[in-house]
């Protein structure tokens, strides 16, 4: 399909997803290339949430394959089967441990990567993880939450717990990393600090698939951008052919409807 | 409330040298509170004991089960069974119970854990009664049903008569050649739970002990993070079941019988007020909430209206009868009443349990004297915890 060689890490095909009568997700085709940012837009209940619970087991789709290296994801994986092949999720919630310190928070998911899903580990103390300790302590240093990593990470604002989950997922080096509405009900400098965030992360050449209201979090960020409207594809692209595109202002602006 | 410290192992050494030495000299501190002697400081050890790794259940991972005295009841069971079969050596008894606890608990917690919360407590409760009326009816071959398990003069005891121990009339649990009653049964036991706390202390400070506290905390986040929760709650299940189910082999080691009331839905419940009276989620708390109980229950229940009538009788007679009327409800068989009412305010104003009170108290005596100083301090521990 397209001249240059490139990996496509999540693919996606033919997905169908209803709940009762109401059809989620219609035969969504979706291809994510390696390294790339994919935004997927989309207003309300267009299915774009859906879409993403099919993908991390949450949700199973009534038909159609989700590949990510060799597996299928639409058969029956746990989340924490998908997390372990490489897949980590930022809510849009930040979903962080509260009442551990900021320091335990980073910790736990590189034991999950060293680990695995399961070890029954009581006879090591947990400051002899020195190894471990240090790794997120580099991480939140990146982040610029160092000074404060003994503090309570129930304690943080919003806009810091999700730099802290971002930093929960990026210490497991994902091969993809799914962002539901990073920004979603964040305040104006807290969204600028996120973007400015996650386009460091851009830079290293993470694979990403971003869902999201906000344009200017979408335009700022995306490499391709998939328009989901009543549960189907209506318009893929790159970020300047989709802001004219007409199909997606019908969509957005609802003028087929009347 | 940090449950999870990065403790230094100096620290650790200290505290668990510290604990030993109270745990040890018990019948010097019990006599100074009325409490000192062997049936009571037993009961202080094993009921310990039984709260600490309940704790490990209840207090790291928040899965409040009403089941945990049918591991007990088990636990006491299997060792009198292995004093009538095998030997009184109190060693395989205890072993074969944290076994078979184990394996029990493995099976109820594989199902009960299907469930979270509410669904999750009444799930161990309905097993708990039925392992209890099972005892009394069904199994009445192996527990001897409303009798109870006693160990008896002709039992066959293979490994004994193989040694050539003779068999006492009225056998007692011994250690190589030491009969476990009296101070000697409860040093047995204050060593088992010097042991107990020691291994609980190593899952507070472990990795596998702030997992367990993340799921307490997020259970979504644990999932997506990569771990499997299943397998994590159920090891908490089994390890706090084989601590019910050694505190029930010590029950029957100070006294070599086993009776279906050990499993009683009211006897789960006290574990949980144990935990929560203490403080629920801290490793001295259950302990603390266990002796409270013990004590109100064996020393409140033993003070009778002429008991409370010598300690007034230097205040004019009227007097006297007055107090008296209006103490007695609260003590003799009326102790129910001091259990509830203290439970209450513990709840409404220290919802941490008596380990909160005890650091309230210590910040205040710091605030008094310095607040800088107090500042410094908290700097200090911080240090010190990194």
């Amino acid at each position: 399909m397209s001249a240059e060689q490139s990996n496509i890490v999540l693919d996606i095909s033919g997905v169908n997803k209803s709940f009762g009568g109401l059809q989620a997700l219609s035969d969504i085709n979706l291809q994510i290339e390696e390294g790339k940012t994919h935004a997927i837009i989309g207003p309300n209940g267009a299915g774009k949430s859906t879409l993403l619970n099919t993908c991390i087991g949450l949700l199973q789709a009534d038909t159609g394959r989700i590949d990510f290296e060799g597996h299928d994801l639409t058969k029956g994986f746990m989340p924490h089967d998908i997390n372990q092949m490489g897949i980590s999720r930022v809510f849009q919630t930040p979903q962080i441990f509260p009442d551990l310190s900021i320091l335990q928070n980073v910790m736990i998911p590189a034991f999950a990567k060293r680990d695995g899903s399961f070890k029954l580990n009581i006879f090591k103390a947990l400051r002899d993880e020195k190894a471990i300790e240090e790794e997120a302590l580099h991480f939140l240093e990146d982040l610029g939450m160092a000074d404060q990593h003994h503090n309570h990470a129930g304690s943080l604002s919003r806009g810091n717990k999700r730099r802290l989950e971002l930093a929960m997922c990026l210490i497991q080096h994902p091969k993809l990393l799914l962002l539901d509405e990073p920004t979603a009900g964040m305040a104006r400098h807290d969204t600028n600090q996120t973007i400015e965030l996650l386009m460091k992360i851009k830079a290293r050449g993470m694979t990403k698939v971003i869902i999201e209201h906000d344009m200017h979090v979408v335009f700022s960020l995306a490499d391709k951008i998939s328009v989901l409207a009543q549960g189907a594809i209506i318009a893929e692209g790159h970020p300047d052919e989709i802001k004219g595109h007409p199909k997606v202002r019908e969509a957005y602006l609802g003028s087929a409807e009347v | 409330m940090k449950i999870i410290e990065l403790s230094t192992s100096k620290r650790d050494l200290l505290i668990l040298v510290v604990f030993s030495v109270i745990v040890l000299i018990a019948p010097l501190w019990g006599s100074l509170i009325g409490a000192g002697y062997p049936d009571l400081l037993q009961k202080f050890a094993i009921f310990g004991l039984f709260a600490v790794g309940y704790n490990i259940l209840f207090g790291l991972t928040g899965y409040l089960s009403f089941g945990h005295a049918a591991f007990l009841g088990v636990g006491s069971y299997v060792a009198v069974w292995s004093f009538k079969l095998f030997t009184m050596n109190a060693l395989p008894a205890i072993a074969f119970s944290i076994v078979f606890s184990g394996i029990f608990a493995l099976a109820i917690g594989f199902l009960c854990l299907r469930r979270t919360g509410i669904y999750f407590s009444i799930l161990t409760l309905a097993f708990a009664q039925m392992s209890y009326k099972l005892a009394y009816s069904v199994l009445t071959p192996i527990t001897n049903g409303e009798t109870g398990l006693f160990v008896l003069k002709d039992d066959p005891r293979v490994i004994d008569g193989a040694l050539g121990i003779a068999s006492a009339e009225n056998p007692l649990a011994s250690l190589f050649g030491i009969t476990l009653n009296g101070y000697e049964g409860f040093y047995f036991c204050a060593v088992v739970l010097i042991l107990g706390f020691w291994l609980s202390m190593k899952i507070f400070r472990s990795p596998f002990g702030m997992k367990l506290v993340a799921i307490k905390t997020n259970q979504t986040r644990m999932e997506y993070t990569g771990f499997n929760h299943r397998p994590y709650l159920l090891a908490a299940f089994v390890i706090s079941g084989m601590y019910a189910g050694l505190a029930g082999a010590l029950l029957a080691v100070v006294d070599p019988t086993a009776g279906a009331e050990r499993m009683v839905w009211t006897a789960s419940g006290e574990v949980v007020l144990m935990t929560i009276l203490g403080g629920l989620g801290t490793m001295f708390g259950p302990l603390i909430g266990a002796a409270t109980i013990k004590y109100m229950e064996n020393i409140f229940s033993g003070i009778n209206d002429t008991l409370l009538g010598t300690w007034f009788d230097f205040l004019p007679q009227a007097l006297t009868d007055l107090l008296v009327t209006i103490v007695s409800p609260f003590v003799g068989s009326g102790w129910h009443l001091t259990l509830g009412l203290t439970f209450m305010m513990i709840m409404i104003f220290l919802p941490g349990g008596m380990v909160e009170g005890a650091q309230k108290i210590k910040a205040k005596f710091f605030n008094k004297n310095n607040t800088t100083e107090k500042l410094e301090s908290e700097q200090l521990e911080k240090d010190g915890a990194a």
